[in-house]
């Protein structure tokens, strides 16, 4: 009984709050919507900006990948010549995602991470995944954490240089990790509204030693092979790279462009509405001025 | 006519491969590219010569496929014109596929003009004394492919 009184104790100020609200919706309206409207104005310059950045660095970002795609064709070429598939007998696969630090810019990272999510789904004890980029890390690790054996950071801030994939190689090469195949998941950049998530083989040197077609290829041992595969798994990680970060600068254009053209209708909105409530004020003002001066 | 049209299309068609087949037969498929710079794309060229490290080696059209390694060294690439291209690399990769198409790879490469020997020469001597002080192992053959690299500028140079 008495927690029930207390109860209804607790509610009673609560209405009668509400009740004051109401009654000073008017004035307290103005204010919100002229503080609301300035926090959309103060998002819009911040998206403009964001997007001028991008539209810059995609400049950049496309004049390399121009420089780059010869690279990655290249080193794709040997394997598809060659026709090298993955040993049966070593199930053990690696898949490297190819994202960036940064979000807002649309779906790129989820997309590259939503195909790895289903790749695990399909087995997740014989894949392992290398994270590159702070968000592919941030959507896998919470249902595949285990999988993941490598994650690296400080990606998208500058453009990648063969640098880069180099370190990424050779940490990728020290892991320990034995693969009999492998795949980069990035997005291959098609033009500025449009990317494909795409993948590159990569292959461990039991696989291209099995493939019978190596046969036709000449004085080839194990180290040149070794050597041969390592320079071009960092020339592959280079390509992805070029093509990801030129795809996620074009989608951040692309997703900036809206989010500024969104906030601009919010702003004629809230404009709009701002005026009505002012005039409806200034109404009611008038009304009690006059109807008060009648009065008398 | 749509008889005609779809005829005239299947003899253009298969005009179109026929030169594409007569093209990889003789002639060499030539990518270079380097992480910095692309000197030839799907390209016909004469031959090219390249430095590896089981040797170094020309490489005509219609080549044995291999693969191989790259040195620090020259690339001396014989256009069909007659002009005579020669690039330096620091290191990479060649591949020679059964179609006769030739990929190098390298990590960066630089027309030979461009090379400077005093520049060339400082950069070897900064390897030299790297490799004196280097205490590691790691880092002592760091240097030396430093050097490795120092001396086929200093080469390619002058």
């Amino acid at each position: 009984m008495f927690v029930r009184f207390g109860n209804f104790g607790s509610f009673v100020p609560l209405l009668v709050q509400n009740g004051q609200q109401q009654q000073q919706r008017g004035m307290a309206t103005l204010k919100s919507i002229s503080m609301r409207l300035k926090s959309v104005k103060n998002i819009q310059k911040i998206t403009q900006s964001m997007k001028m950045v991008s539209a810059a660095k995609y400049a950049r970002a496309e004049r390399d990948l121009k420089a780059v795609r010869p690279i990655g064709d290249g080193a794709t070429q040997f394997y598809e010549k060659a026709e090298i598939q993955p040993v049966q007998d070593i199930p053990q696969k690696l898949v490297i995602a190819i994202s960036s630090d940064r979000g807002l810019c649309g779906a790129v990272h989820t997309s590259v991470a939503r195909y790895i999510r289903g790749e695990l789904a399909k087995d997740d004890q014989n894949i392992k995944v290398v994270c590159v980029g702070d968000k592919s890390r941030a959507i896998l690790q919470r249902l595949y954490g285990k999988t993941i054996i490598m994650a690296c950071n400080e990606i998208g801030r500058l453009p990648p240089t063969f640098i880069d994939a180099s370190k990424l190689a050779d940490a990728i090469l020290k892991s320990e990790y034995k693969f009999s195949a492998g795949q980069i998941v990035y997005n291959k950049f098609r033009s500025v509204v449009s990317y494909n998530t795409s993948i590159l083989p990569v292959f461990s040197l039991a696989s291209v030693t099995a493939a019978p077609k190596l046969s036709v290829y000449d004085s080839l041992d194990d180290e040149v092979i070794q050597s041969y595969l390592e320079f071009s798994l960092a020339s592959l990680l280079f390509y992805a790279m070029k093509e990801g970060a030129c795809s996620e600068q074009s989608s951040r254009m692309t997703a900036m462009d809206n989010a500024s053209k969104n906030a601009g209708e919010m702003i004629d909105k809230l404009t709009l509405t701002f005026n009505r409530t002012r005039q409806a004020v200034i109404t009611r003002e008038l009304i009690e001025i006059i109807s008060g001066a009648s009065a008398l | 006519m749509a008889a005609i049209r779809s005829m005239s299309r299947l003899l253009f068609s298969r005009s179109l491969q026929t030169t594409a087949r007569r093209g990889y037969a003789d002639q060499m498929n030539f990518t270079f590219a380097a992480g910095n710079q692309v000197f030839y794309n799907a390209m016909s060229v004469k031959q090219v010569d390249v430095p590896s490290f089981s040797g170094s080696f020309g490489i005509l059209p219609a080549h044995v496929p291999t693969l191989a390694v790259l040195k620090p060294g020259v690339v001396t690439v014989y256009e069909d014109s007659g002009k005579v291209n020669k690039i330096f690399v620091s290191s990479g990769t060649v591949t020679i596929n059964d179609d006769s198409s030739v990929q190098i790879l390298a990590e960066e490469a630089h027309p030979v003009e461009n090379l400077d020997v005093n520049a060339a020469r400082d950069i070897l001597t900064k390897a030299q004394s790297q490799l004196s002080s280097a205490g590691t192992d790691q880092a002592r053959a760091e240097a030396a492919i430093a050097i490795e690299v120092g001396e086929a500028l200093v080469k390619a140079a002058e």
